[in-house]
């Protein structure tokens, strides 16, 4: 998943508002976006590349490596087999509302296939100075620059303030990874952190995650044996029990997925759990990473 | 979306899994004359979209129509799990021989559907699993190719089930699957799922999620949630953004707080909380939530407790200058007399920073706590 600026993207709905918003300012901080998709459409020109009906037709022209999805939710489910079918090896599956049963079947052909799926419901993934796929605000400096913070979180507009934290505390990220607000995800937080451990670019991850499902829990075993240091802050702590927030998956029920668990998990893994967000530097430096040169981007 | 009892047993019958007969109604009266009709013992059982019914003293056995009727007239209003009971249902209390617990779910860690069973129906799942978790028994199933009976009967074979009810267990177990495949649902979990004489199986409860996202290819083929309505505990303002399509929840602070995303919005309360402030509401105006500024505004407004405003935007998929123009033009409109203290970032911060300095002559903080700690000092 970890995309150098040189990977060929295909743009699924290209054609959408979104889709050709965000191509834009994917290409304008070097993403290497080689085409786009949107069925019917095929022979036009989008956001300054060639659009095709299908990422098969696509691929037949293209080397493709990776696909980022401004699908429908009841469309993205084909969108998402025609990439996997064409061969793509990283999707990023940005669509939020897609049925869950829709989502379970792309997983399990991504996984037959060894395709890799970031969300579904996700704000996508940064490789500052490198590539950008999805809709985080790549483009900005006070919040995104190459470093060696590996960043994963559920939620693309907390990711970005703890992205900006970093960058303000002279930090800069390896890469980001929205991993989506969804309870059904194609990279679980125990995923994107085994990712990030055997990332070489990365030097300490910061995990940005919230209230609802055991997924932290869940990835706090194998935090445990890392000798990467891992910060971490949790959303939702003080949000009372029995109430929907937002996310499908921020729900707390039944004593599971509350903050004080999550905490506890995390804590007695080892990782430096932060009240409030803009304690994520002196976090860092407390455990002995601390701000560097701006690395050079691949 | 979770469905009534009655709702989910109307699934199961229309799918062939036997559940009691019985009818439900919303007047003691009516409880009367279905338990007559019905003879013998029955059951009367609150119809809200909560757990642990049996415990809150919601399921009430009656001989007679007589107690069928008492025990109706006090169910019907009454609290439960947080929702107003409305109408009960009352069934034919049932001869079981043994209650198992039967379930498929969503699965986040397999990424697929979960077939879970167990021989200790009847109870608290979360209780035996953490107790004996070999006693609940866990079969991961590849959505492509679905649930077949044969890999059932295998995770029934060394089991406790009786031989006579292994095949039509199994069965009912691959019609669950099937219904659950069906109705695009998030969670059907049927506890306890009784044992009768001679084999039989029969639903004695129904718990059934939907998946919302899913609802849209199901018009007119499932039940709409009619029943109890929304949580007793809802209040007028939540009622409000409810019908706007806004996410709003009143936390009982003194703290406004307008933010974008669930992630930011739980982090803006935390810190609030954390700086020594008490939030007033979760509100979220994310996604194409900006465009109802001027409503969310006035919900948080609408709330006289409130002393002052606190506007936390990050922007990354939302645009922070049209989030932001939203909000001036419905302070514009509004004119409240409280302090207001901003903190915005990310995607159009510049616009909408020069926005509101013109507009408003405030000048953003350029750290969110700074923001968080005015708001709470000016609330206290």
């Amino acid at each position: 998943m970890l995309t150098t600026r040189h990977d060929a993207v295909v743009v699924q709905g290209i054609t959408g508002k979104q889709g050709s918003f965000w191509t834009e300012r994917m290409r304008e901080v070097g993403t290497n976006v080689v085409a786009g998709v949107s069925p019917g459409k095929g022979g036009r020109q989008a956001a300054g590349v060639p659009v095709y009906d299908s990422v098969t037709e696509a691929a037949r022209q293209h080397p493709i490596e990776a696909s980022v999805l401004f699908v429908p939710p009841m469309a993205a489910k084909s969108a998402a087999l025609d990439a996997i079918a064409a061969g793509v090896r990283d999707i990023v599956f940005l669509t939020e509302h897609v049925p869950y049963q829709d989502v379970m079947h792309v997983l399990a052909e991504a996984r037959d296939a060894g395709a890799r799926v970031l969300g579904p419901n996700t704000a996508g993934l940064v490789l500052p100075g490198r590539a950008s796929l999805g809709i985080m605000p790549a483009f900005a400096e006070n919040i995104f620059r190459p470093g060696s913070i590996g960043v994963v979180s559920r939620s693309g507009s907390l990711g970005t303030l703890l992205a900006l934290n970093l960058v303000t505390g002279g930090y800069g990220e390896s890469v980001f990874l929205g991993i989506g607000g969804d309870p059904i995800l194609g990279t679980t937080t125990l995923d994107a952190v085994r990712m990030l451990d055997a990332d070489p670019r990365t030097e300490a991850v910061v995990l940005v995650g919230e209230i609802g499902g055991t997924m932290e829990e869940d990835a706090a075993g194998y935090i445990a044996g890392m000798s990467k240091p891992v910060v971490a802050f949790i959303a939702g702590r003080s949000a009372p029990p029995e109430r929907r927030m937002g996310h499908a998956g921020a729900i707390v029920s039944a004593g599971k997925g509350d903050g004080a668990s999550k905490v506890a998990t995390l804590r007695e893994a080892g990782v430096t759990v932060l009240d409030v967000p803009s304690q994520v530097t002196a976090a860092l430096a407390e455990r002995g990473v601390l701000p560097a040169e701006v690395c050079s981007g691949t | 979306m979770q469905l009534l009892e009655y709702e989910g047993k109307q699934l199961l019958s229309r799918a062939g899994v036997r559940t009691p007969d019985g009818a439900t109604v919303s007047d003691p009266g009516e409880a009367a004359t279905i338990a007559a009709a019905l003879g013998n013992q029955v059951v009367v059982k609150a119809q809200v979209p909560a757990g642990k019914r049996g415990k809150a003293g919601a399921v009430r056995f009656a001989d007679s129509p007589g107690e069928a009727r008492d025990a109706a007239a006090e169910l019907l209003g009454r609290v439960v799990g947080g929702f107003t009971v409305g109408e009960v249902l009352v069934e034919r209390a049932a001869a079981i021989t043994g209650e198992l617990y039967a379930a498929i779910l969503n699965d986040p860690a397999s990424k697929g559907p979960l077939l879970l069973f167990s021989t200790e129906g009847g109870m608290d799942i979360e209780e035996v699993n953490a107790r004996n978790p070999e006693r609940v028994r866990r079969l991961p199933v590849d959505i492509r190719a679905g649930l077949s009976q044969a890999a059932v009967e295998n995770l029934l074979a060394d089991s406790e089930v009786p031989a006579a009810a292994r095949e039509p267990l199994a069965e009912t177990l691959v019609t669950l699957y099937g219904l659950y495949r069906e109705a695009d649902a998030e969670l059907v979990e049927i506890n306890p799922l009784a044992l009768t004489e001679n084999g039989g199986i029969l639903a004695l409860d129904a718990k059934i999620a939907l998946d919302p996202g899913a609802l849209a290819r199901h018009q007119g083929t499932l039940p709409r949630r009619s029943g109890t309505g929304p949580a007793a505990t809802e209040t007028g303002l939540e009622r409000q953004a409810r019908e706007l399509g806004l996410q709003f929840i009143e936390l009982g602070g003194s703290v406004g707080v307008l933010s974008n995303g669930a992630g930011l919005t739980m982090t803006t309360l935390d810190a609030v909380h954390h700086y020594g402030g008490s939030p007033a509401n979760f509100l979220e105006i994310g996604g194409d939530a900006y465009t109802k500024a001027v409503p969310a505004l006035r919900l948080v407004l609408g709330n006289p407790n409130v002393r002052s405003l606190l506007v936390n935007f990050c922007g990354a998929f939302a645009r922070t200058d049209v989030m932001t123009e939203g909000v001036l033009d419905a302070i514009e409109e509004l004119r409240p007399g409280i302090p207001i203290s901003f903190s915005i970032h990310g995607t159009g911060e510049a616009e909408a920073i020069a926005m509101v300095r013109d507009r408003l002559r405030v000048e953003p903080y350029e750290h969110m706590d700074d923001a968080v700690r005015a708001a709470v000092a000016a609330a206290s």
